[in-house]
């Protein structure tokens, strides 16, 4: 079975964030939903690094809270090496000084298993029992000292989104413990030591993790499944002494999360949070905000200011065109990015984090699951594949929750293919208004969804290799927290800023000088016989595909003017649909996906999009012949 | 029978989970080999869901299909939390008999 990659240190030991000497690495740890990041950001403040972790496209916080450094690691179930959340947790945790585990006290059968882990690892480790009133509101008591008792080290109740308890937990951090764990399991580690280092691992390598042991030069041990079914023995053991539950029949939230599930009420309820997030993304950022941000604000003050700056600076002539003409690193990646994307991105992270952090993701991920197989995809893909109607570059980031790298590609694919951005989408539903009707609405949308479905049962035979299966733990539904939402918003968005700008001003170079070499004229009349004969459609609808290569929208919105039919419009529309994606998401699926599939997308698409629009031109004409 | 064949809203136990990822990662949630879980429904057009305390897993079919299960003949009625895992122990140890003799 294939791990994920996970050396991300050549040599052993490069830590993923530096502490200075003398200062203790403290390291917070916990299942996906329980919390972790409030107890972060009370402990951390405001100065907070959020950082890839080397080699992978995780994100760690950093912050100081006194002398010492925190370290906020990735929600996991375990410690090991089945995706790259787990690596870099696991990377992170092998090095931790103390280790603050954040369990919830609704699910503790589940999160006692990675706090037993811990321990066994022989980690200097403080439990905070967090979520005890949401506990108590559902029946669930937790006998604290008990716990702390069992477990061997210092337990705190915590309510952390109203911060009950975290001075406890501070405190509570000088007298954390190495914890109580198999003696016949610390025999073994005690024998793998001299020749591993740490307990923790030895521990690892006991488990069968192949990169750790790799790390040693010693052979991973198959020992997973019985050490694993010892320890939830041991975990099951200590839940059934410490925590009684009165009452165990269905609340109102766990049905509501069934409904959710279930086609008959999942599915409307599905479209109308569809609906709703168009209506957000799609018509008041996309057409309304960005309107404002890149029509009003950067084309109308800011890229004249540079204009004027640059001219004075460079004069005329091909310095100027790089720097400041139509498509000039300066002007276009200061208008893409802050002007266009900036909203955009804002808009797209504040949903996610919304759905995120309502519990509702992993619903609709079951909700769909079944369709999903068909494309070689499980439940979970729908998450990019939603998001692609928002904006195609982000979407394709979020492909990192999928699976595998067969799965991602599948993902990525699709999304690249056949779904149209909010910004296009814009274009294409006032053109389809246009046209006049439900007829030719209802065709474009079944020929897509077809054509959707094609490409994925395509891809899905012909990739080598298996898709994972749907195996989700599904959290409890949760209202947001309005600061928590904030702050995961306002991280991503700087990342992704920071990550996605060099990428444009490169793009940007690249299409200046096509332009400024006249070899983007070039191409333009090189594309027009094609554009008559074969899609019937008028000699200017090449410039649209040619502004399609930098922009789906501008692709789209160059068809505005040519007076097409109905079967016209329909015909350009379904080619601008499968057209490239966008120079943003093209960079991103090279940084993503690599170069070579990068090229797949980006010809494949050119190809399909042709032969599709021909075809269904010539299907037209044939019809209306006969 | 199988996860996927399982009686809506019975409690049954996990005899065998033959993938070795789904195994651990199932053990993580809380349900083994041995464990006597509230109940496993399949949705309708969808994956199963199977409760287990406070806890909620689904599975995607595929996998579900090859996990098997036996009804419990007790129900639900008088179950000791601690027993399903002794099974389940007894499990592993064939299991790591096993693993050990392949060498591995």
């Amino acid at each position: 079975m294939n791990e994920a990659h996970g050396s991300h240190h050549s040599c052993h030991g490069g830590p993923a964030v530096q502490a200075p000497p003398g200062a203790r690495k403290i390291v917070l740890v916990g299942n996906p939903n329980v919390g972790k990041s409030l107890f972060f950001n009370a402990f951390t403040g405001l100065y907070v690094d959020v950082s890839n972790f080397p080699g992978t496209t995780v994100s760690i916080s950093s912050g100081v809270m006194g002398d010492d450094v925190v370290l906020d690691t990735p929600g996991i179930y375990g410690v090991s090496s089945f995706n790259d959340e787990e690596t870099v947790a696991r990377d992170i945790i092998t090095e931790a000084d103390v280790v603050l585990n954040v369990v919830d006290a609704v699910h503790l059968e589940r999160d006692l298993f990675l706090t037993q882990q811990l321990l066994d690892m022989g980690l200097p480790t403080v439990v905070a029992l967090n979520m005890v009133d949401e506990a108590e509101s559902r029946g669930v008591s937790v006998d604290v000292a008990g716990l702390s008792a069992q477990l061997g080290v210092p337990v705190v109740p915590t309510v952390a989104v109203s911060r009950e308890g975290f001075d406890r937990v501070r405190e509570a951090l000088d007298s954390a413990r190495v914890g109580v764990s198999d003696p016949v399991l610390q025999d073994r580690l005690l024998s793998l030591l001299d020749r591993v280092g740490t307990k923790a691992e030895a521990l690892l390598v006991l488990e069968g993790d192949p990169f750790i042991a790799e790390r040693h030069g010693v052979e991973p041990q198959g020992l997973r499944d019985e050490i694993y079914m010892d320890r939830r023995r041991r975990v099951n053991d200590m839940v059934a002494k410490v925590v009684s539950q009165r009452d165990r029949s269905l609340d109102l939230r766990t049905r509501l999360g069934h409904a959710l599930m279930r086609p008959l009420t999942g599915l409307p309820a599905l479209a109308l949070v569809l609906w709703v997030m168009y209506e957000i993304i799609g018509v008041l950022v996309a057409q309304t905000i960005v309107g404002f941000t890149e029509g009003t604000i950067m084309q109308g003050y800011v890229e004249p200011a540079i204009r004027s700056v640059v001219g004075s600076v460079a004069g005329g002539g091909v310095a100027y065109e790089l720097l400041a003409g139509e498509f000039g690193v300066v002007t276009l990646t200061i208008t893409y990015v802050l002007g266009l994307l900036l909203p955009l991105v804002i808009g797209f992270y504040l949903l996610l984090s919304l759905l995120e952090d309502s519990g509702y993701l992993p619903r609709i991920a079951a909700l769909t699951d079944r369709l999903m197989t068909a494309i070689g995809l499980n439940g979970r893909a729908i998450i990019p594949i939603i998001l692609g109607f928002g904006c195609i570059t982000m979407a394709t980031i979020t492909t990192r929750i999928l699976g595998n790298e067969r799965e991602r590609r599948i993902a990525t694919a699709l999304m690249a293919f056949a779904i149209p951005c909010s910004a296009q989408l814009g274009v294409i539903v006032a053109l389809l208004a246009a046209a006049g009707g439900l007829g030719i609405t209802v065709a474009y949308g079944g020929i897509m969804f077809v054509v959707f479905g094609l490409i994925g049962v395509g891809l899905a035979r012909y990739l080598p290799g298996a898709s994972t299966d749907l195996l989700i733990d599904l959290p409890p539904l949760r209202l947001p927290r309005p600061i928590n939402v904030a702050t995961k918003t306002y991280h991503k968005t700087v990342m992704f800023l920071r990550e996605v700008t060099v990428y444009f001003a490169a793009g940007a170079l690249i299409l200046g000088v096509l332009q400024v070499t006249g070899l983007l004229v070039a191409a333009q009349d090189a594309l027009a016989p094609l554009t008559e004969s074969w899609l019937h459609l008028p000699r200017e609808a090449a410039t649209a595909f040619i502004m399609g290569f930098v922009r789906r929208d501008f692709g789209a919105a160059g068809l505005y003017d040519l007076g097409l039919s109905g079967g016209g419009i329909l015909v350009a529309l379904v080619t601008i649909t499968l057209f490239v994606p966008c120079i943003a998401s093209v960079l991103v699926i090279m940084k993503e996906r690599g170069r070579a599939f990068m090229l797949f997308t980006w010809v494949g698409s050119v190809v399909l999009a042709f032969a599709v629009g021909g075809i269904l031109a010539n299907a037209i004409s044939w019809l209306s012949a006969a | 029978m199988t996860l996927l064949q399982a009686k809506k809203n019975r409690p049954v136990r996990i005899i065998e989970i033959p993938d070795e990822r789904a195994r651990a990662q199932c053990v993580r949630f809380g349900i083994g080999e041995g464990t006597l879980v509230d109940s496993a429904e399949t949705l309708m057009a969808g994956p199963v869901l199977v409760r287990h305390r406070n806890q909620e897993i689904c599975l995607g079919r595929k996998l579900a299909c090859r996990i098997l299960v036996e009804e419990d003949p007790r129900g639900s009625q008088g179950r000791d939390p601690v027993e399903g895992a002794a099974d389940g122990a007894r499990l592993a140890r064939r299991r790591g008999w096993r693993l050990r003799r392949r060498g591995v």
